[in-house]
């Protein structure tokens, strides 16, 4: 890409908002899937208790619901960045690529 | 029976627990099994059925670009697959299932470890590295640097993470399928490696792409209907499930001399809540940062997202790899379930010692026989085989990928190969890649090799991944810092696994905890020492090279940004 293109394209307010606002909402599901986890493993780290305590009567222990949990919120995080990407912003570049390339 | 021992070491090394003491629960020796006709035949169909795709790509194989990436026409959901064949081992399906079979819920959380990688892939490099980069992950982290040097770097990083992957996957495919196949070791492996060597030399990316697609397929049907007919037992009510299975592990327990019921009830209630799978808090993160952002450094799944045509592709190929690995973990968990009550509970499957026939890792295939009868542990033992033959196709590409348009076309000819040479060179590396493979698989049969799924992961998550997070998102990087940064991440995580307890103590055979590095995983350290590292050098670079790169950030931000001038799909 040329120099000057880029610099036409940088300065384009719609390219700004893509920028930034992807780059928010990517490091935001970045951060909550770091706590997610980190979170999990530190528990079982530091209190093994907390997972293995019955939830009832029965076997059923709170570590199974929150380790599917785990699983199904690493999904939706996915799918939530992906839904959003693939409409919302991809619509503002093309916007951007429409606007540099005519 | 030929030396069990030994041959449980390659085994649990293929099965890759990376953590000490877990690894040891996974661990069973296993004796060959009588040849196996109906899971061969039905092998032999697999194969057929691939030559013939092979065939077909083949005569589509025409360019360097048809060759890596298969022109750029796979679409979103087919690479989706792909992925997930390209990541979900027989590994993880036997080594998993036995690991939750043994240690119940241990098992659910050293999966999870093996998934957290992918949303992170997703929001900061799937997209960019889709608009920046062309064949090899390499592309994008040498998009505005100096080439010879990041190449070099680059090249030398995959072919790590490649050559230790690959001589687990032969090693462990030579041992799995002397025991599903009754094959000899050595033939299984020379299988594996010819087969491996077709799909790639004559139908280069096209041909292992359906082959992975294929494999996920029949995997996550099979699994799918195994954990079906478990849950169907009972009722789908998870609750009866897990009781059984903690009324089995209870009589067991009891069963021993010397245990009260109390102590009895504890063990079998053990399942159901984390053991030892954890034990200190660095480990545990090590572990954890090394399979979280290895996933996002590993070259043969980056190389997948160049075959699909656009960014908006690469993230839905992010979106159904996501959702069938997480998907495959959840049934794992029910498999390993469903082999603590239908397997460890008939004698047909227990030796005379009281443990599985073949060991642990044999769980799922028993649970086939239990669920499906005979015929439904063909199917499952010849999945297992199509499983090995996909993760190390799409591997042995990976690595020619790097020698040929890293190494050759841009290092040594400075980018002016023609795609004909460049396509040549390719095919001579992977051949030489399937000889290497073959001779290291048999060479490394009867060592303790369970350090290295883990080293590749550490490598990958300490070397390859900080230099393209930072040439990607930060505007100061300079070919000097990333290449510094690379080579100390790329050195320190090596080093620091020989220094650990899995090469130091189980590998090398000193004594119990003399390793000098007492962690289980080198990642913690060695990426900070990366990151540092590519920072501190980035920051003192004056230099006129310097210059030119911090002045490319811009439009290669642009680009990465916006997808304008990136590589289309070639037309066909």
């Amino acid at each position: 890409m040329e120099a000057s293109l880029a610099e036409r394209i940088a300065a384009d307010p719609n390219y700004q908002k893509l920028k930034s606002e992807r780059s928010r909402f990517g490091w935001t599901l970045t951060i909550a899937m770091l706590v997610v986890y980190y979170g999990f493993v530190l528990l079982i780290a530091f209190d093994k208790d907390v997972l293995a305590a019955r939830m009832g009567s029965g076997v059923m222990t709170w570590g199974i619901p929150i380790g599917f949990g785990v699983i199904i919120f690493t999904i939706l995080v996915t799918g939530i960045y992906v839904r959003r990407a693939n409409s919302e912003f991809d619509e503002l570049s093309e916007k951007i690529k429409r606007e540099a390339l005519k | 029976m030929k030396t069990p021992i030994l041959r449980a070491g390659a085994l649990a090394a293929f099965l890759a627990a990376p953590v000490q003491g877990f690894a040891a629960d996974v661990i069973e020796a296993g004796e060959k099994q009588a040849t196996n006709w109906t899971a061969i035949v039905m092998f032999a169909g697999f194969v057929i059925l691939t030559l013939f795709i092979t065939k077909w790509a083949a005569a589509k194989t025409k360019s360097a670009s048809d060759f890596y990436t298969a022109g750029g026409g796979i679409t979103g959901f087919q690479n989706g697959l792909a992925i997930a064949g390209d990541y979900m081992s027989a590994a993880s399906f036997l080594g998993i299932s036995a690991a939750v079979m043994v240690s119940g819920y241990d098992g659910l959380i050293y999966s999870i470890g093996f998934l957290v990688g992918w949303p992170i892939l997703t929001f900061l490099m799937a997209e960019r590295l889709r608009n920046l980069g062309k064949f090899t992950f390499a592309d994008v982290a040498a998009f505005r640097f100096a080439q010879t040097p990041i190449r070099v770097f680059a090249a030398s990083g995959t072919l790590i993470v490649v050559a230790f992957y690959l001589i687990a996957q032969m090693v462990g495919a030579g041992s799995l399928i002397e025991l599903l196949f009754g094959l000899d070791y050595w033939i299984a492996v020379v299988v594996v490696g010819v087969l491996m060597m077709v799909y790639v030399l004559f139908g280069g990316m096209t041909a292992t792409t359906w082959v992975q697609i294929i494999k996920a397929c029949l995997l996550l049907a099979g699994a799918t209907f195994m954990a079906f007919m478990v849950m169907y037992h009972y009722g789908f009510s998870p609750e009866a499930m897990f009781a059984d299975a903690v009324r089995v592990k209870t009589d067991l327990a009891a069963a021993k001399p010397d245990t009260t019921p109390e102590a009895a009830a504890a063990a079998g209630q053990a399942i159901m809540g984390p053991g030892t799978f954890i034990k200190d808090p660095i480990s545990a993160i090590s572990f954890g940062m090394a399979l979280m952002f290895g996933t996002a450094g590993l070259p043969h799944i980056l190389m997948r997202f160049f075959t699909v045509p656009s960014a908006k592709e690469a993230r839905k190929s992010v979106m159904w790899a996501t959702t069938w690995i997480g998907y495959f973990y959840l049934l794992t968990f029910i498999i390993g379930f469903g082999a603590i009550t239908f397997v460890l509970t008939n004698p047909g499957f227990l030796g005379a010692d009281g443990l599985l026939v073949g060991g642990n890792n044999m769980a799922a295939v028993h649970l086939a026989k239990a669920v499906g009868g005979n015929v439904f542990l063909g199917f499952i033992s010849a999945v297992a085989f199509a499983t090995i033959l996909a993760v190390v196709a799409g591997l042995t590409l990976s690595g020619a990928s790097a020698v040929s348009h890293d190494l050759y076309a841009t290092v040594i000819k400075g980018g002016k190969a023609d795609s004909a040479s460049e396509l040549r060179v390719s095919r001579i590396t992977t051949i030489c890649l399937g000889i290497v493979a073959v001779i290291l698989g048999i060479a490394f049969q009867k060592q303790n090799i369970a350090f290295m799924v883990s080293l590749a992961f550490a490598v990958a998550a300490s070397a390859n991944f900080p230099v393209l997070f930072m040439s990607v998102l930060w505007k100061d990087c300079t070919t000097k810092g990333a290449v510094v940064g690379g080579f100390l991440g790329l050195i320190s995580s090596v080093v620091l696994t020989v220094l650990s307890p899995s090469v130091w103590e189980a590998t090398l055979g000193y004594p119990k905890g003399s390793a000098p590095f007492p962690y289980t995983s080198p990642a913690l350290f060695s990426m900070v020492l990366a990151f540092l590292g590519i920072w501190i050098v980035s920051k003192m670079d004056n230099s006129a090279r310097a210059r030119i790169d911090r002045a490319g950030f811009l439009p290669q931000q642009v680009r990465s940004e916006t997808g304008i001038g990136a590589s289309e799909a070639s037309a066909h």
